[in-house]
């Protein structure tokens, strides 16, 4: 058994478990293709080495084997980096939604509390339910 | 006071403060009656919440921790949902005297200012940073001073009053980062040609703990707030939000 032979197996192996994780929705495709063009390319070079070898002497790179790593490294950074960027935009979001969901709390607090203030003592509210607050509720003007 | 005080938010930011919120939002409350005064809970562990609604202050509880600058949008997009004219920010560690609120007020109304800081190191009281904390500090003092076009000398103070125009701004791109409520904030603020403006301000020691003198420590300070200054300087100039005021101006009249 040759090791190309090895080789083409992990990368078979490896589009086929991105397909999975696609189907079942676990990864977004927006993160999924990029590895999918890893996997495509690692298995182009195990089944024919010479291309390798054909692209270092064209940019002119003495081993091919520092030509795949390097690029290797060049794609793992591109795909941190995109990780990094998808990250810092989810951060944004749970912030945003942060600030809506405290102030649809305050929003639903102050309108129960008005609700039940009719109803019960009207003079003396317990503090620790009725947020007293001499603000009518938040309007949101569009 | 010059001019009556046009309806005011005082917004307190805080996390895990159950021992001193009570106070200040006391000391708000007796400084300036006719504000309202808004909490905003930075997802504390303690019982700030309580202690809070307590006192007598609306609280807005933020189910995760933000971050100063996260806590403080929430509370500048409520002030700006609200029709609030005016914001003011205080620390909930008792630092801030709200007694100053009228002099910042004073000075905004005598300058025409948007943004007005409560400042530490200029001449009021007795407060003092010493060693490469301090030169740090005044360093970037002096490089925002440039940038904003005006004598600032405690550019971190988180002690300050807005107009609406400053809210509306600040409820778009208020950072949650590392000096994004300060450094960054101010940056923002020059760029959307706001008018800043300083006003000593007494502080008090705060009641947990003493500023740092650790010269590693403000050799890391100064980085990460050189950091936020050259990033926020190099980032073009934001479209000014022409946000949807909340006070009505009639609508024929910009046509």
């Amino acid at each position: 058994m040759s090791g190309y032979f090895f080789a083409l197996t992990l990368c078979i192996l490896t589009i086929a478990f991105l397909v999975l994780l696609l189907r079942r929705r676990w990864i977004r495709e927006k993160y999924a293709v990029i590895w999918m063009v890893v996997a495509v390319g690692i298995a182009v070079l195990g089944a024919f080495p010479g291309l390798a070898v054909r692209v270092a002497r064209l940019v002119g790179v003495e081993i091919p084997a520092n030509l795949v790593f390097a690029v290797a490294i060049v794609t793992l950074l591109a795909v941190c980096i995109q990780l990094s960027i998808g990250v810092s935009q989810l951060d944004e979001r749970v912030r945003t939604l942060t600030e809506e969901v405290a102030m649809l709390r305050l929003q639903t607090q102050t309108l129960q509390a008005q609700a039940q203030a009719p109803a019960s003592a009207p003079t003396v509210a317990p503090a620790d339910q009725a947020p007293r607050s001499a603000t009518p509720p938040v309007s949101h003007t569009p | 006071m010059t001019e009556p005080l046009p309806r005011l938010l005082v917004v307190i930011p805080a996390w895990n403060e159950e021992q001193t919120i009570a106070a200040v939002i006391d000391e708000v409350r007796q400084a300036v009656p006719t504000a309202d005064v808004l909490v905003v809970n930075d997802g504390s562990s303690d019982d700030t919440v309580t202690v809070a609604e307590r006192a007598g202050a609306t609280v807005l509880d933020l189910p995760l921790n933000l971050g100063v600058g996260g806590a403080m949008r929430a509370g500048f997009k409520y002030a700006l949902r609200g029709g609030y004219a005016l914001a003011a920010q205080i620390d909930a560690d008792g630092q801030h005297d709200p007694a100053h609120l009228p002099d910042l007020w004073e000075a905004m109304s005598r300058h025409g200012a948007d943004i007005v800081i409560g400042a530490r190191f200029a001449g009021e009281g007795d407060y003092t940073v010493r060693g490469p904390r301090r030169w740090a500090m005044s360093l970037l003092a002096a490089v925002l001073s440039k940038v904003c076009g005006t004598r600032l000398t405690d550019t971190t103070s988180g002690f300050k009053l807005m107009n609406a125009r400053a809210l509306a701004t600040f409820a778009a791109n208020y950072q949650a980062e590392y000096l994004g409520d300060t450094v960054e904030a101010l940056v923002i603020a020059a760029r959307s040609h706001l008018l800043v403006r300083q006003v000593g301000v007494a502080m008090r020691p705060r009641a947990g703990g003493t500023p740092s003198h650790d010269p590693l420590k403000a050799a890391v300070f100064l980085m990460r707030a050189f950091l936020a200054l050259v990033i926020s300087l190099s980032r073009p100039a934001a479209p000014l939000p022409e946000p949807a005021r909340p006070d009505p101006v009639p609508e024929g009249v910009r046509s």
